[in-house]
């Protein structure tokens, strides 16, 4: 195993802690910039939809991760983004501008969502963002002349001085891929800064922040802000690559699939981000699959095991007839949830970790490892 | 005026009295304990000062002004640092990042030069590093820099807060049962980080502190609470020879 000894602050400071991982991550650099080129268009726009997902991710993490405030109402700072770049594009403003424009405009939004945080906490501050996500999908329903109401709003193909760049092309993959390598640039600057730092402060401990000389109030709403500008900065490539969006699109259940991002992920690094988006974009065409195929499979090896054929179809049609019910997404999804955070707290990332410490010191690696050591208060000892 | 004066400074929940008219003055470089039984209103006296509760009457001042109005995360930058009695350490922090979030209130560089990571805040990171440097030199925590405050045992977390604390250059630090859950050689090591508190680093001290041995061997003057009262001040020999003071802990 690796033992490094730090012999400077900058070797704590940085964000690749050692030369391995200049190696690995430039590796993987090369992967993403080669995947064009070698996968199928499907597989490249699902991975499209895995750099917005895991944009948003970066954005909850730096929000629910990091600063202990939760939010269902990502969906809505998506809208916001989505909603100005095309109405800006349909003004005739360049990508340029209405990019980082729609970042700024969603993000002073999300600070003034944060204000109700200074005074909430927990379940109250996510009922808070569910009502705020009800008001922005009610907005854009009623606000005909900017946002064309429920018919929803054609975009058009994204255009970068002069060149368009449409959203299977692979220009807009690396936007993609571009937007997601800053952001997180940006998420990692910050936590090794002493704004990032304040927000953890604010997760575990708010009585010792405040004594610490942390303003509460002002970083709650510095980390809505942040939070709410990247994901701004996701809808308008999101409004890209759909090409069409109408307030439908952006609902509770999109909200429900940001959160299932952190929580399945590990909302402790940028990792997690990625590794959850991962696993939601793709669960998705998995779903999917299962739904088409389970049931013809089932029914066929019912009826090769003697069951009679109308039987047999019976049984095809009920299984189907349950797959396509609405709300089931919703079902598996709560269950994923119930399930990750019951065995696997720290997500795919915090099993990747385990896996890898496994390897590192194998074969002295204990069970124990992760597991939280009793402690106990003197006030709990008196009881 | 004095370095640090509380006067006549009340505080009430609901119908009880937790702080009833209580007056005292600290002077720079003492050592100051303020005893008394369980409920006797100590905590809430530290909670007064660090502003986290708002008085219902009386004035604390600290160097000359009038700190009874200041918001509470300004408290640390005029330089009063405190620990807590049940410690409120950020528990799935590194150890490195707790002492770092105590040098909060020197922070000065802007949300977007944090997210650019601008030269300058990578200067004053590495100055606030040499600084938390020392702090762990001082208490011998070189151990766990690294490690997650969450596995570390209850001993080693509580001189864990008094490191974050001392790592905002306090000029006053406040400590809430220093040996509470210590073991006799942890309290004596605490015993005697206190008093290099104050002779190495100049830092005053004003603590809350149950162990009597403790208190005889670290306090300049001690003052005695009951039921928010003040029952007697002075050396520790005579608030301890004080009847009133038996009489309270003795339960008569
Ligand atoms: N936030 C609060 N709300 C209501 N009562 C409180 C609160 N904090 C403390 N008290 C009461 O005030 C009294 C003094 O408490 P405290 O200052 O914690 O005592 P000590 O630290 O001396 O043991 C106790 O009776 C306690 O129950
Ligand atoms: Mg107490």
């Amino acid at each position: 195993m690796r033992f490094i000894f730090k012999t400077d602050y900058d070797q704590d400071i940085r964000i690749l802690k050692h030369s391995g991982y200049w190696w690995s991550y430039g590796i993987l650099l090369a992967v993403m910039v080669a995947t064009p080129y070698v996968l199928g268009s499907y597989m490249q726009s699902q991975l499209v939809f895995v750099f917005i997902y895991a944009i948003v991710g970066v954005a909850l993490m730096i929000l629910t991760g990091f600063t202990g405030q939760a939010s269902l109402g990502h969906a809505a700072f998506l809208a916001i983004g989505a909603y100005t770049a095309g109405f800006m594009q349909s003004l005739g403003v360049p990508f340029i501008v209405y990019f980082p424009l729609a970042a700024v405009l969603t993000g002073v939004v999300g600070a003034l969502v944060g204000f109700p945080a200074l005074r909430l906490h927990g379940i109250y501050l996510v009922i808070a963002t569910i009502a705020f996500a009800f008001i922005v999908e009610e907005v854009l329903a009623r606000w005909e002349s900017v946002t064309h109401g429920n018919e929803g709003m054609r975009v058009r193909t994204l255009d970068l001085f002069d060149i368009p760049i449409p959203r299977d092309s692979d220009a807009f993959y690396f936007l993609c891929l571009l937007v997601l390598v800053g952001v997180s640039v940006l998420a990692l600057n910050l936590l090794r800064s002493p704004t990032g730092r304040a927000f953890i402060a604010i997760r575990d401990s708010e009585t010792a922040g405040k004594s610490m000389g942390i303003d509460l109030a002002a970083y709650k709403v510095k980390s809505f802000a942040i939070s709410a500008a990247i994901t701004g900065m996701a809808g308008v490539l999101f409004a890209h690559k759909m090409t069409f969006i109408s307030p439908e699109m952006f609902t509770l259940l999109l909200s429900i699939e940001f959160i299932m991002v952190i929580i399945i992920g590990g909302a402790f690094g940028v990792h997690g981000a990625i590794f959850g988006a991962i696993f939601i974009v793709m669960v998705d065409p998995f779903l999917t699959a299962l739904k088409d195929d389970v049931p013809v499979l089932v029914s066929s090896i019912a009826s090769s095991l003697g069951m009679a054929k109308e039987t047999a179809t019976d049984l095809r049609d009920d299984l189907s007839r349950i797959g396509s019910a609405a709300g089931l997404k919703g079902a598996i999804y709560g269950l994923i949830i119930m399930m990750f955070i019951l065995f696997e707290p720290y997500g795919l990332y915090g099993r990747w970790l385990k896996v890898k410490l496994f390897f590192q010191l194998f074969p002295l690696y204990k069970r124990a490892t992760f597991k939280r050591q009793k402690t106990y208060v003197k006030s709990e000892r008196n009881r | 005026m004095s370095f640090f004066t509380v006067d006549g400074i009340s505080l009430q929940f609901g119908g009880l009295k937790a702080v009833d008219d209580v007056s005292f003055s600290v002077s720079k470089g003492e050592i100051f304990t303020i005893i008394g039984p369980n409920g006797a209103g100590k905590t809430s006296i530290f909670n007064l000062i660090s502003r986290l509760y708002n008085p219902t009457s009386g004035r604390l001042s600290f160097e000359d002004s009038d700190i009874t109005e200041v918001p509470p995360h300004q408290i640390a930058k005029l330089g009063i640092a405190r620990t807590f009695q049940n410690i409120e350490l950020f528990e799935n922090a590194s150890m490195l990042a707790n002492l770092l979030v105590g040098r909060h209130c020197h922070a000065t560089t802007a949300l977007w030069q944090d997210m650019l990571f601008m030269p300058s805040v990578r200067r004053a990171e590495k100055a606030h590093r040499r600084k938390v440097e020392e702090v762990i030199e001082f208490l011998d925590l070189q151990a766990y820099r690294d490690k997650i405050i969450a596995g570390l045992p209850y001993g080693v977390r509580k001189v864990i807060e008094v490191a974050r604390a001392l790592c905002s250059e306090p000029k006053l630090i406040l400590l809430d049962e220093p040996s509470s859950g210590l073991n006799v050689e942890e309290t004596d090591d605490m015993s005697f980080w206190i008093r290099d508190i104050r002779s190495e680093l100049g830092i005053t001290v004003l603590m809350v502190e149950h162990d009597m041995s403790l208190v005889n061997r670290v306090s300049d003057r001690v003052l005695a609470l009951n039921y928010g009262k003040v029952l007697a001040s002075g050396t520790p020999s005579e608030v301890q020879a004080h009847p009133d003071v038996i009489a309270a802990y003795l339960g008569a």
